[in-house]
C-alpha cells in the first residue's frame, strides 16, 4: 500500500541512504528506522513540541513533516546535541544547565525543549527571559511549570557568552 | 548524620533524559512485536449490534482482530476491577474488558486490531464496520437525576451512583442566630491531566514459564499486577509489571483501564509481543479525567468574623463508570473545612453517572474544587464583614498550639482526620510579606490612574497526603560493594530515585553515587501500592531510612567480627568501616559483603544473618497534612478579558524537606497545572456527550508565556507520623491556585461588580461579565 522512496539524510553527522515509506513522518523515521528514540511524540498534531528536531539548524516538528521531505537535509536530534556523544560522555552547555537548574522532571518534553532552545542560543547569544519564554511557547511541559527551563537557558547563555569572550 | 537529606542534590535521573537515553515504553522494541490499534465507540451511548471485521482482517500486515467474544474466558466474565472499597456506592458500574453489548461513552473500546505496524493497524481499524443502535444520552450532570432523564446504563433505575454525607457538630439554629450568613453557588471544571507521554503498554508472553511481562506507563505497577492476576485467575508470580521511564502521571495512570487487560490478552492469544501506544486523540477520548461539579452552600459567621457553621451540597459528574469508586467527591467533602476552626459542618454529595469518560483523580484529586468553594465563601464573608480577606482567614486559622488538631471528619482512608502539625498563621504571614500585600493598595491605585486593573488575593489550604497503607524499600549490598535499592514506588518525574538515594545514603553511611535505584518492577519487590496522593515521600522515604539503618547495623556486626572489635566502636563512612580513631584498621563494604553474602562451604559466624539486605514496608498510621497560603497579583485587560499573573507567592509547609530543588520544582509545576485549571483547561462536550475539544488547539494547556516563576517561602513543621518528619509535596502547588486566581480577578474587577463563581475563567466569559457590569 505505501510506496517507498529513497532518501539521503544526515543525522547527527552520520549519512544515511535509505528507502522510506512516503507516509512515514520524520519523527517515526528517526525513532523506529534509526533507533534514535530520544525524539518523543507527545501529540502528533504539531502543538506539544516534544518531537522538535533541528533541520539544517532550524527547529521543525518531527510529527508535521514526512521523512521524504528531509531528503538531502542535515538533522540534529537530542542525541546529537553534544556533538555526537549522546552516551552521557559529553553534554552541551545547555544540557548541563538543564541538570544544574532542575529543568526537567519526567523528561518527556525535554528533547524538544533542548533542540528548540539550542536554536535560540545559536541565533541569540543574549536572550532576555521574555525571549526564552517566547521561544518555548510552542513546547508544552506538564511537570516543571517552565521556571527551571527558563533559568537553565539564561544560565547557559551566560556561560556560552563567557566561553566566546 | 545528615549529609544528603535537606540539600539540593542534583538529580540522578537527569543524565539519561537530557541525552535522549531515557527508556520510555515506546522506546523498547522486541523483535516480532505486533502493534495494536483500537476500534472505539462513535456514540456516547449505543448498543453494539454487530462488528464486521472481514475486510479489515484481509488487509496486508493484519494479524488478528479481536472483540469481546475473543477475549480469554476469565476476562469475559470480568470487569476492570475496583481498586478501592465500594463504600456508599448504591449502583456500581465498571467497564467491560472490551464492550460486550452496550457502550456508555465515546471512545469505549469495542475491538482491537493487531498488525505488523501501527500504521497498518490503524488502516485496518478504519475498515472495521460496527453496527450500532444509538441509545438516549445522559450528557449534562445537572439533568441526569431528573426522573425522566435517559439512563447512562439502560438497565439501571437511576443515574445516581451514590450519596455521601460528611458532617460534624450541630448546625441547629446556627444560621438563624448568626450575625452574618453568606451564600454561594459555583461551577467548577478541572479537565484532563495530559501527561506529555500518553498511556503505553508492551506485553510479552513466555509460554515456557507461563508468565507475562508487561512494560507499562503506570503509577501503580503492583496494583496492576494484582488486578491482572485476579482477573485471569493466575498466580501473581506469573505476572511481572515494569514501569520504565514514565512521562508524567498526575493521577490517571494510577487507575486501571480496559486496555491494560486487552493488550496482555493479545500477547497470550497471539504468542507474540504486543505494543499499544495511546495517541493524543485517544487520550482526549478515553483517559480518565476530572470534570464538572456544581457546588452550593451557606456559611454562618459571628459579628467578629469567627466561623460558626457551614453547610453545602455538591453535584459530582462521575462519568460512565466508577473505577476509583467515589474517592474524588469524598476528598472534596473532606477537604472543605481546610485550615479553619469550624464548629459545625455538613456537606451532602450526589454522585451522578453521565455518558462521558469516567472521572478519577487528577493532581489534587478534588481538593482544588473544595478549596475553591471554601475560599470563595470566605471572600464573600470578608466582603460582607468589610474585613480584609487575609485578616478573616487569620482570625479563623487553627493555631500552632492546637496541633494535633481533630477536624471531626473521617478521611478517605477511613482514619480520623487529624492535622498532624503546622503553623498556618506563620505560613500566611510569610507569604503576604513576600508578596508585599500591604503595599498593594498603592500599586492598584497607581495602575488605575493608567487605566489598568490590578487585583490581589490570598487563599489557604490543608491537604491530606502520604496516605498508607505502605510503600516498601529493599536495600542490598552486593559483593562489589554497590548498594542496590529496590522499591515499588513508581516515578513519573518526581525524582524518587534521587530522593530515596539521599535518604538511604545518609542512613547507611555511603556516597550517593554508590546507590543504584531500581523502581516500579514487581519482579524485584513483593508489594507496592502506587504513586498518588503525594504519598511517596511519607511512605517510601521512611522505608529507605529504616532499611538503610538496618543494613548498616548488619554491616557493623559483620565488620566487628572481621576486625575483632565491638560494633559500638566502629564507624561506617564513605563505604569503609573502621575502628573509631583508627582509620587504618578498616574493611570495605565489598569485603564485608563478601563475608555476609556467603563463602561456599564456610559457616557464618554465630548469630549472623545471611546477606547484607533488608526490606522494610513503612506503614504510617494516618495521613499527614501539608498546608500553605498562596498570594496572586493579577492584571485584567478589561478590553479583552485576558488575565495576566503579575506576581505569585507561595508560603508552604510540607514538613521536613528532603531535597529543596525537587520540592520547589514540584510546587512550581503544580502551580502551572492550577493556572491551567483557573484560566484555560476545559474538556467540552456537546448535548449528545460528543467531545468537542480533541486537540491542544481546542484544549489549552498553559505555556511558558502564561506561567510566571513562583516565589516560594517554606517552613518545616515536622510530621510526627514518620521518622523523617516528611509530608507530601506533589499537589500543594495546584490545590489553591484556581481559588486565589479567581479571587484576584474579582478583586481587580471590583469597579465592575464582577462576581467570579466558576473556573475555568475564560476571556470571553470574563468579558461578558465586565460588559454586563457598570463601572461606578
Amino acid at each position: 500500500m505505501s510506496t517507498q522512496l529513497p532518501i539521503s539524510i544526515t543525522v547527527n553527522g552520520i549519512a544515511h541512504q535509505v528507502d522510506v515509506p512516503v507516509r512515514l513522518n520524520l519523527a517515526d523515521f528517526l525513532r523506529h528506522e534509526l533507533g534514535l528514540t530520544g525524539t518523543h511524540l507527545g501529540c502528533e498534531h504539531g502543538v506539544c513540541g516534544a518531537c522538535t528536531v533541528l533541520l539544517d539548524g532550524r527547529s521543525v516538528r518531527g510529527c508535521l513533516m514526512l521523512a521524504v521531505q528531509a531528503d538531502g537535509c542535515n538533522i540534529t536530534t537530542v542525541e546529537g546535541l553534544a556533538g555526537g556523544h549522546g552516551n552521557g560522555a559529553g553534554l552541551s552547555v545547555l544540557q548541563q544547565a538543564f541538570i544544574d537548574h532542575h529543568a526537567l522532571q519526567c523528561g518527556f518534553c525535554t528533547p524538544g525543549m533542548l533542540t528548540t532552545l539550542s536554536e535560540l542560543l545559536a541565533n541569540n547569544p543574549s536572550p532576555s527571559e521574555a525571549d526564552v519564554r517566547l521561544s518555548i511557547s510552542g513546547n508544552l511541559c506538564r511537570c516543571t511549570g517552565y521556571a527551571g527551563i527558563v533559568n537553565a537557558t539564561l544560565a547557559a547563555a551566560a556561560l556560552l557568552r563567557g566561553q566566546s569572550a | 548524620m545528615s549529609a544528603y537529606v535537606g540539600s539540593s542534590v542534583k538529580r540522578v535521573e537527569d543524565l539519561a533524559l537530557v541525552t535522549g537515553q531515557g527508556r520510555f515504553v515506546d522506546d523498547l522494541s522486541i523483535p516480532g512485536t505486533l502493534h495494536a490499534a483500537f476500534v472505539r465507540c462513535d456514540h456516547a451511548h449505543a448498543r453494539v449490534l454487530t462488528v464486521d471485521a472481514a475486510d479489515a482482517r484481509a488487509m496486508p500486515g493484519v494479524h488478528a482482530i479481536y472483540t469481546w467474544q475473543d477475549m480469554p474466558v476469565p476476562m469475559r466474565g470480568a470487569s476492570v476491577p475496583l481498586l478501592v472499597p465500594r463504600g456508599q456506592i448504591d449502583r456500581l458500574q465498571l467497564p467491560d474488558i472490551l464492550v460486550r453489548d452496550e457502550a456508555c461513552f465515546v471512545g469505549e473500546p469495542i475491538a482491537v486490531v493487531l498488525a505488523d505496524s501501527r500504521h497498518l493497524a490503524e488502516d485496518a481499524a478504519e475498515r472495521v464496520v460496527v453496527n450500532y443502535q444509538p441509545l438516549p444520552v445522559a450528557a449534562d450532570v445537572r439533568h441526569v437525576l431528573d426522573a425522566d432523564a435517559p439512563r447512562v446504563h439502560s438497565e439501571q433505575d437511576s443515574n445516581l451512583a451514590g450519596r455521601l454525607e460528611l458532617a460534624f457538630g450541630t448546625l441547629e439554629n446556627v444560621f438563624e442566630q448568626a450575625a452574618h450568613v453568606v451564600e454561594g453557588e459555583f461551577f467548577q471544571h478541572r479537565g484532563s491531566a495530559h501527561a506529555m507521554e500518553c498511556r503505553a503498554l508492551l506485553a510479552q508472553y513466555d509460554p515456557m514459564a507461563e508468565n507475562v511481562t508487561i512494560w507499562a506507563g503506570t503509577q501503580s505497577p503492583h496494583q496492576y499486577r494484582d488486578a491482572y492476576a485476579q482477573v485471569m485467575g493466575i498466580a501473581q508470580r506469573q505476572v511481572r509489571v515494569i514501569a520504565p521511564d514514565v512521562g508524567g502521571g498526575f493521577g490517571p495512570k494510577a487507575v486501571l483501564y480496559p486496555e491494560q487487560f486487552v493488550i496482555p490478552a493479545c500477547a497470550l492469544l497471539t504468542a507474540r509481543p504486543v505494543k499499544w501506544i495511546e495517541d493524543r486523540r485517544e487520550h482526549f477520548l478515553t483517559t480518565y479525567q476530572e470534570r464538572d461539579q456544581y457546588w452550593s452552600g451557606r456559611l454562618a459567621l459571628a459579628a467578629d468574623g469567627r466561623l460558626l457553621g457551614l453547610q453545602g451540597h455538591l453535584l459530582h459528574d462521575a462519568g460512565a463508570y466508577l473505577p476509583w469508586g467515589m474517592v474524588v467527591p469524598h476528598i472534596c467533602a473532606a477537604t472543605v473545612p481546610g485550615p479553619y476552626v469550624l464548629p459545625a459542618y455538613r456537606m451532602t454529595v450526589d454522585v451522578a453517572y453521565t455518558n462521558k469518560v469516567p472521572v478519577t483523580p487528577v493532581r489534587g484529586a478534588g481538593r482544588p474544587q473544595a478549596v475553591f468553594f471554601m475560599e470563595r465563601m470566605m471572600d464573600r464573608a470578608a466582603a460582607v464583614l468589610g474585613m480584609d480577606p487575609a485578616q478573616l482567614r487569620r482570625r479563623n486559622f487553627v493555631q500552632a498550639e492546637q496541633m494535633p488538631y481533630k477536624v471531626g471528619l473521617t478521611f478517605r482512608d477511613g482514619s480520623e482526620t487529624i492535622y498532624d502539625s503546622g503553623d498556618y498563621p506563620q505560613v500566611q504571614r510569610l507569604a503576604l510579606e513576600r508578596a508585599d500585600y500591604d503595599g498593594f493598595a498603592a500599586r492598584q491605585a497607581a495602575a488605575r490612574v493608567q487605566g489598568r486593573y490590578l487585583g490581589i488575593a490570598t487563599a489557604s489550604y490543608v491537604e491530606g497526603t502520604g496516605l498508607g497503607p505502605f510503600e516498601g524499600v529493599s536495600v542490598r549490598i552486593e559483593r562489589d560493594g554497590r548498594v542496590l535499592l529496590n522499591t515499588g514506588a513508581a516515578a513519573q518525574g518526581q525524582g524518587h530515585h534521587t530522593m530515596l538515594s539521599q535518604v538511604c545514603a545518609d542512613a547507611l553511611g555511603v556516597a550517593i553515587e554508590d546507590i543504584h535505584v531500581h523502581s516500579a518492577d514487581t519482579g524485584t519487590i513483593d508489594f507496592g501500592i502506587g504513586t498518588f496522593a503525594s504519598r511517596i515521600a511519607a511512605n517510601a522515604a521512611p522505608a529507605a531510612h529504616i532499611s538503610g539503618q538496618k543494613v548498616r547495623e548488619k554491616v557493623l556486626k559483620v565488620a566487628a567480627h572481621m576486625l575483632e572489635a565491638s560494633p559500638a566502636d566502629l564507624v561506617l563512612i564513605d563505604g569503609r568501616v573502621h575502628v573509631d580513631g583508627v582509620p587504618g584498621h578498616a574493611v570495605t563494604l565489598a569485603e564485608v559483603a563478601n563475608v555476609a553474602n556467603g563463602v561456599p562451604g564456610f559457616s557464618l559466624p554465630a548469630g549472623m544473618e545471611a546477606g547484607l539486605a533488608q526490606t522494610t514496608y513503612f506503614t504510617p498510621e494516618r495521613a499527614s497534612y501539608p498546608n500553605g497560603s498562596h498570594v496572586a497579583e493579577v492584571e485584567v485587560d478589561v478590553e479583552t478579558g485576558e488575565v495576566r499573573i503579575l506576581n505569585y507567592v507561595i508560603g508552604h509547609d510540607c514538613g521536613v524537606i528532603i531535597n529543596p530543588l525537587n520540592v520547589e520544582g514540584q510546587v512550581q509545576g503544580g502551580v502551572a497545572h492550577g493556572i491551567g485549571n483557573a484560566l484555560y483547561e476545559w474538556m467540552r462536550y456537546d448535548d449528545n456527550a460528543q467531545p468537542t475539544t480533541m486537540n491542544f488547539g481546542e484544549y489549552l494547556l498553559p505555556t511558558a508565556t502564561e506561567v510566571p516563576t513562583v516565589k516560594q517561602v517554606h517552613i518545616e513543621c515536622p510530621s510526627p507520623l514518620n521518622p523523617l518528619g516528611v509530608k507530601g509535596a506533589g499537589e500543594g502547588g495546584t490545590i489553591p491556585a484556581p481559588a486565589v486566581i479567581a479571587a484576584a480577578i474579582e478583586n481587580a474587577l471590583t469597579p465592575f461588580g464582577v462576581v467570579i463563581d466558576r473556573v475555568p475563567i475564560t476571556p470571553d466569559w470574563l468579558l461578558e461579565q465586565i460588559l454586563g457590569g457598570d463601572e461606578s
